[in-house]
């Protein structure tokens, strides 16, 4: 089984240098001068700026309610910016149509901090919904798969060890379990970016562990941007290439995470370091 | 600490002065209407009694029985038919109306005040409004059935939808997936064995409204139950009476089967 693998990764690589998009370090995502507001009074998002390289693992920190969610939906227009622009793998997302918005959003995978995925469904099913942005709505209603797209489904489950599971239902699994699933959905897309909405917010240190592993792996050897919200300030400068700093809906940083500096932290934040739970 | 004890009194009162208001209001509203309680429990035993002499079934009644279980399944295939009928139609309205899965706000209000009209109106006004139109036939059952059903369905399944489904709907919708790939793969898989049990609770709630109906429109088990009772044979009136309660036994029953089945 490892030998199909390696032989995946192989020709997803090979499928982007054919696009000739596969260097390292081409831009993949670049967001400017990025506004939303829900009503008149409050900005959710303000001036966000940000530019993001194939393959990076980048995360967001920052206080409840700084707006992370909210700019990480922006991305795939889950949720409509108020203004500015995002441009996507050469694609302005803002004045998409609704055809176009979708095979735009087949190119992104999200996972989320309750999985979302469809309980009643087997864990097989709902890998292969991340298909449907491909597939004509009759296709997808029907659940028609082709023999490429099942075996492709198969490979990422045993990727994340989960093809044992692939026939029980979602709804029996634990929550770490749960989450590989929601990962293996989104891969399935076969994505250029990964949006990450707190992958492990409410796992288990254990399972937290193995989510942030796996997500790092896609970016190393899969070529896949990772976007993630975090919570945890340790975990994010554990595994992050680069970090950003939301307060208010504005980036107040933005740095390797070895330059992220108590004072940084306290930028972010809003307290001291001495006052927050780092462990 | 002092506060809090203050808050408790203040619960204690609050209580003490709804139950008596309920209480006022009680007695208030028995005396305008002339109701006496002492008189109503009297004659609680002497109803008894009669309805035990009369309304047993006895052999000559039973002779009925053919008759009354062939109106029977005239009433519950109404009852199906129409309750089925109206789920299909009210789950179009119901993912219109639905703020998951609504297409857009103006339908969106649109559907849930067509569905709030139909629901609003009784089904006895239903039947006595549409036996101008289609007559004393089973037609007219069938559309007092279908629209009370379809209103009341339309509501029931948009909160299924809206409490079953929001997260689902949402990572479908990131995939990239179409409208009816995220209803037809997520949202009906969901809301499948709230929505069945649902259907069922209709379809008993509709074999008692169809017989009230029946009486009106002339058809099913309804129109029996009124030959018979205006001919006074109270027994043949009794027998009809247990078979409706059989039924609707036996349908709890069965729903209560499916739903284990498929949750």
């Amino acid at each position: 089984m490892p030998q199909v693998l390696t032989m995946e990764r192989k020709d997803m690589t090979e499928y982007k240098t054919s696009e000739n998009k596969g260097q390292q370090g081409e831009t993949l995502l670049k967001v400017e001068n990025l506004y939303k507001s829900y009503n008149r009074n409050t900005l959710v998002l303000q001036n966000v700026q940000m530019a993001l390289k194939q393959g990076e693992f980048v995360s967001i920190i920052g206080p409840s309610g700084a707006g992370k969610s909210t700019l990480l939906r922006c991305i795939n227009r889950m949720i409509d910016p108020t203004s500015g622009s995002i441009l996507f793998d050469g694609v302005e997302m803002t004045t998409l149509n609704k055809a176009d918005l979708r095979s735009q959003r087949a190119k992104i995978g999200m996972v989320f901090q309750h999985y979302n995925l469809v309980s009643r469904l087997s864990v097989f099913e709902n890998v292969l919904h991340g298909r449907f942005g491909y597939k004509s709505t009759l296709q997808g209603v029907l659940s028609l798969f082709t023999e490429e797209e099942k075996k492709l489904a198969l490979e990422i489950l045993d990727k994340l060890g989960m093809k044992e599971f692939a026939y029980k239902r979602c709804d029996q699994l634990s929550g770490g379990q749960k989450q590989r699933v929601g990962i293996a959905r989104a891969l399935v897309q076969q994505p250029k970016l990964l949006l990450c909405d707190e992958p492990i917010a409410s796992l288990d240190p254990n399972s937290s562990k193995v989510i942030m592993d796996h997500l790092k792996d896609i970016s190393e050897t899969m070529g896949i941007t990772v976007l993630v919200n975090l919570h945890q300030v340790d975990v994010a400068l554990k595994y992050s290439d680069r970090i950003i700093g939301l307060n208010k809906g504005s980036i107040v940083y933005e740095g390797i995470p070895e330059n992220l500096s108590n004072m940084a932290i306290r930028d972010i934040y809003g307290s001291e370091i001495e006052d927050l739970i780092l462990e | 600490m002092n506060g809090n004890l203050d808050v408790v009194k203040k619960k204690k009162i609050q209580m003490t002065l709804v139950l008596l208001i309920m209480l006022l209001i009680t007695v208030g509203t028995s005396m305008l209407t002339e109701f006496s309680f002492a008189q109503g429990i009297a004659s609680i035993p002497g109803t008894i009694v009669w309805m035990a002499t009369n309304l047993i079934p006895g052999a000559e009644s039973m002779e009925n029985l053919p008759k009354v279980l062939a109106k029977l399944w005239e009433t519950i295939v109404l009852s199906v038919l129409s309750t089925t009928t109206a789920a299909i139609a009210a789950l179009f309205f119901a993912l219109l109306g639905s703020k998951t899965t609504k297409v857009n706000q103006p339908m969106a209000i649109m559907s849930r005040f067509i569905a709030s009209v139909f629901r609003n109106i009784p089904v006895v006004a239903w039947a006595l409004v549409l036996v101008i139109s289609f007559g004393h036939n089973v037609v007219t059952g069938y559309f007092a059935l279908f629209f009370t059903t379809f209103g009341f369905l339309v509501r029931a399944f948009i909160e299924t939808i809206d409490e079953a489904s929001i997260e689902s709907v949402e990572a479908l919708n990131a995939t990239g997936a179409t409208y009816f790939q995220m209803v037809f793969r997520g949202v009906i898989p969901e809301s499948l064995p709230q929505m069945v049990s649902w259907l069922f609770f209709m379809i008993d709630t509709n074999i008692r409204s169809a017989t009230l109906v029946g009486l009106l429109t002339g058809t099913g088990i309804g129109y029996l139950f009124d030959i018979h009772y205006k001919r006074l044979d109270y027994e043949t009136v009794g027998l009809i009476t247990i078979c409706i309660i059989v039924v609707v036994i036996a349908i709890e029953f069965i729903s209560n089967k499916v739903r284990r089945l498929i949750l």
